[in-house]
């Protein structure tokens, strides 16, 4: 690895097969009939964080976070601005994903991949389930048609859907037999890395169990790396084995699941746990609400993003940005205070 | 007892009808639901589009002039560009059927008769003549497509050696037979509109693609180009364009001329639609998948983002090709665009134009009615496929 990698040596003993350094994504605002650049919205702004092989990072975040732009960074589905994405590539060789030219990073395509939120728009309605599944190895080398038929039934055993409908078009489907699908495909190419981006978020509560099981079922068996971003934080302490939290395009706090649920360092986390209801109606809410609404990435308060809406803000806070650091082994934090705060979380249940 | 057992015995008499029909009825829903789940997207379209049913005859209309336009030698009875100055101005001939003789079919003979006032020809039936009239009858010699030699029309005199002719739109100033030049003139008019169509989805597809899947300056200059093209007015740019064309070219290369003149100002409406759909299936999730999953730009482009709209290129062009037409016609009307001795619906039009045809001779404005008939069936042709073209919808 690189000599850069205080965060990583010090907690694991394994190298991350991840390791996101510095992560930028800005979107230009362009304005008037030259389309001069006025300002910037910072999607993804210095995002640092890495995920151990056969692991489940889950990524929470309000809408319009940045959880999705970083996890299409990730994937170089946008170029991002600026910063580092190493992946360790299954030749052993540690690759910057973000600096890569578009034919190595063709090649390296196969080990990595992606499950969308919208089961509707993912798959193209022109194409048929045999068509959908088997691309992946059609681009990828593999032309015999009989090798690939035998490949996609056996993934869509896999996802737990009949061979049969191999023929049928996306339309024949419901919104959790696409997503379904959506991960055959993912899986087509025995990916080491897959990417979820509220894969289930569409999905009704009933569909939303099953679609979590079968993808907990296909890391067991198949030793998947998850990036898990949700919006919905049962779901995500559901299937993570640690949480990163963001805010505004910036990481607040990253630990295991259990201690960032019943140990949130972050005052964001804290506030984030409180909304979630009780479904116990002895259980009197102490929720404190947050004052103000989500700064605009565009335009972001000055020192931590978080001070103008934080219940323990200092002077500290308006001006200095706070770094990312391991206040406890495995738990990382962005905040001045975080050492002296006694935060709640969901006690464990 | 009996009484009561009444119904129950009647209704089984009513009831096997329903109950075959139910019996029948639903493994079919069964079997059409796996029809639609397995339908590829033509299919579904097909399926709606059967429901217009003005949409399904314009279609017919359009297959059927289609014909005429491969074949207008089969469909014509004399040679398109043969004269007879004795016979000028001839009244259409109706086709009639069952003579008193037996002849299914056949058209009365027309005599001249000079009026003693003004001194000029005129026709009128002769009751006592008729010339039968004989289905897949051999006449003047031709290359079927092109290719084949043969001399069978779809209507002729029985005879062709009695020297017989009948003239079923009537002749025009020097006795031509208009109802063959009006077949001729089909073909060029129909296929000027369809390549300068074609001619113009090339344009715009490349042009409106580039523009799109791109973007930046890419984007800006061909946007630029486009609102300067539509800024211009056709008219009189055609006009100046038709217009200094050399008067010595040759039919066909005014023939190319004018397609390409038509079809240079005619791609980029289309060019803009084309665009402005790429910019939004670039970001469209499958396009992303796609292109995650290691497909190549031409791969993405050509079997995942251009697919989505074959359905629209279909109906839009199908809906420019009459606004071809009568651009065509209109050019050629004015004497700009094809010229004689080149038939075109234009130029059969152009005869019609003064004031002696139109009170002497009005059916030489006939072949108006098939400009007509073409575009209104051609629109709402492009009608019903736009909106069968979106079967997700």
């Amino acid at each position: 690895m690189t000599s850069n990698t205080e965060q990583t040596t010090n907690s694991t003993n394994g190298h991350p097969l991840l390791d996101v350094k510095g992560l930028k994504k800005y979107f230009p605002i362009k304005k008037g009939f030259f389309k001069k650049t006025v300002g910037h919205v910072r999607a993804v702004d210095d995002v640092n964080f890495f995920i151990r092989e056969g692991e489940t990072l889950g990524l929470v975040g309000e809408s319009g976070c940045g959880k999705t732009t970083t996890s299409r960074c990730i994937l170089r589905a946008v170029d991002p601005t600026g910063g580092r994405v190493l992946y360790r590539a299954k030749s052993g060789a540690t690759v910057d994903i973000a600096q890569l030219p578009a034919s190595e990073m063709r090649r390296l395509r196969p080990e990595m991949q992606m499950i969308f939120q919208d089961p509707f728009a993912s798959l193209n309605p022109r194409m048929n389930l045999f068509d959908i599944v088997s691309e992946p190895m059609f681009v990828n080398g593999i032309k015999s048609r009989s090798e690939r038929a035998d490949r996609v039934a056996e993934l869509l055993q896999l996802v737990g859907l009949r061979p049969e409908y191999m023929q049928r078009f996306p339309h024949a489907f419901s919104g959790g037999q696409r997503q379904r699908i959506v991960i055959a495909r993912a899986l087509a190419l025995k990916p080491r890395l897959v990417v979820a981006d509220e894969p289930v978020s569409a999905l009704d509560v009933s569909v939303q169990a099953q679609v979590l099981n079968l993808l907990l079922d296909l890391q067991e068996q198949l030793k998947l790396t998850y990036l898990f971003v949700a919006h919905d934080l049962s779901v995500v302490k559901h299937i993570s084995t640690r949480v990163a939290v963001m805010y505004v395009g910036k990481i607040a706090e990253i630990a295991p699941t259990d201690a960032l649920f019943n140990t949130p360092k972050h005052p964001y986390t804290a506030a984030l746990m409180a909304a979630v209801p009780v479904a116990d109606p002895r259980v009197r809410s102490k929720m404190i609400p947050l004052q103000g609404d989500v700064p605009s990435p565009a335009n972001p308060p000055s020192g931590c993003y978080f001070h103008p809406r934080c219940p323990f803000a200092e002077a500290v806070c308006k001006q200095e940005t706070p770094q990312l650091q391991e206040i406890e082994p495995n738990h990382f934090v962005a905040c001045h205070r975080a050492k002296e705060l006694e935060l709640d979380g969901i006690s464990a249940n | 007892m009996s009484t009561n057992l009444a119904p129950p015995v009647s209704d089984p008499q009513n009831l096997p009808p329903t109950g075959d029909e139910a019996a029948v009825v639903l493994p079919d829903i069964g079997r059409d639901a796996e029809a639609i789940y397995v339908a590829p997207n033509w299919k579904l379209v097909w399926w709606r589009f059967k429901k217009h049913r003005l949409a399904l005859v314009s279609g017919i209309v359009v297959i059927f002039i289609a014909t005429i336009a491969l074949l207008p030698e089969f469909y014509s009875t004399l040679p398109p560009h043969e004269s007879d100055s004795i016979r000028s101005f001839i009244p259409p001939q109706r086709l009639r059927f069952f003579a008193g003789d037996g002849t299914f079919l056949y058209v009365q003979d027309v005599k001249g008769q000079r009026n003693q006032k003004t001194l000029m020809m005129e026709w009128v039936p002769d009751e006592e003549k008729i010339i039968p009239v004989k289905l897949f009858a051999r006449g003047f010699e031709y290359n079927l497509l092109g290719l084949i030699p043969t001399d069978i029309h779809l209507l002729g005199v029985e005879n062709p050696d009695s020297g017989q002719k009948f003239h079923l739109l009537g002749t025009d100033r020097l006795g031509r037979d208009q109802w063959s030049r009006l077949m001729f003139g089909t073909r060029v008019s129909l296929s000027i509109g369809l390549i300068a169509v074609m001619l113009s989805i090339f344009l715009g597809i490349l042009l409106g693609g580039i523009s799109g899947y791109f973007g930046g300056t890419t984007d800006l200059i061909i946007q630029r180009l486009i609102e300067l093209l539509q800024s211009l007015p056709p008219i009189p740019i055609w006009m100046a364009l038709t217009a200094s064309l050399p008067r010595d070219w040759s039919v066909e290369q005014t023939y190319f001329a004018i397609t390409i003149i038509l079809s240079l100002l005619g791609w980029t409406t289309l060019g803009r639609e084309v665009r402005g759909r790429f910019l939004s299936l670039r970001e469209e999730d499958f396009v992303v998948a796609a292109e995650l999953i290691g497909c190549g730009k031409p791969r993405v482009i050509f079997r995942h983002m251009v697919p989505t709209f074959y359905s629209h290129i279909i109906a839009a062009s199908t809906l420019a090709i009459p606004v071809m037409i009568i651009n065509e016609t209109f050019l050629s009307f004015l004497g700009l665009g094809m010229r004689p001795p080149a038939i075109s619906w234009g130029v059969l039009l152009q005869e019609a134009q003064n004031l002696q045809s139109i009170a002497l001779a009005p059916w030489l404005l006939l072949p108006g009615l098939a400009v007509i008939i073409t575009v209104l069936a051609l629109n709402i042709l492009g009608d019903g496929i736009r909106d069968a073209a979106d079967p997700y919808s």
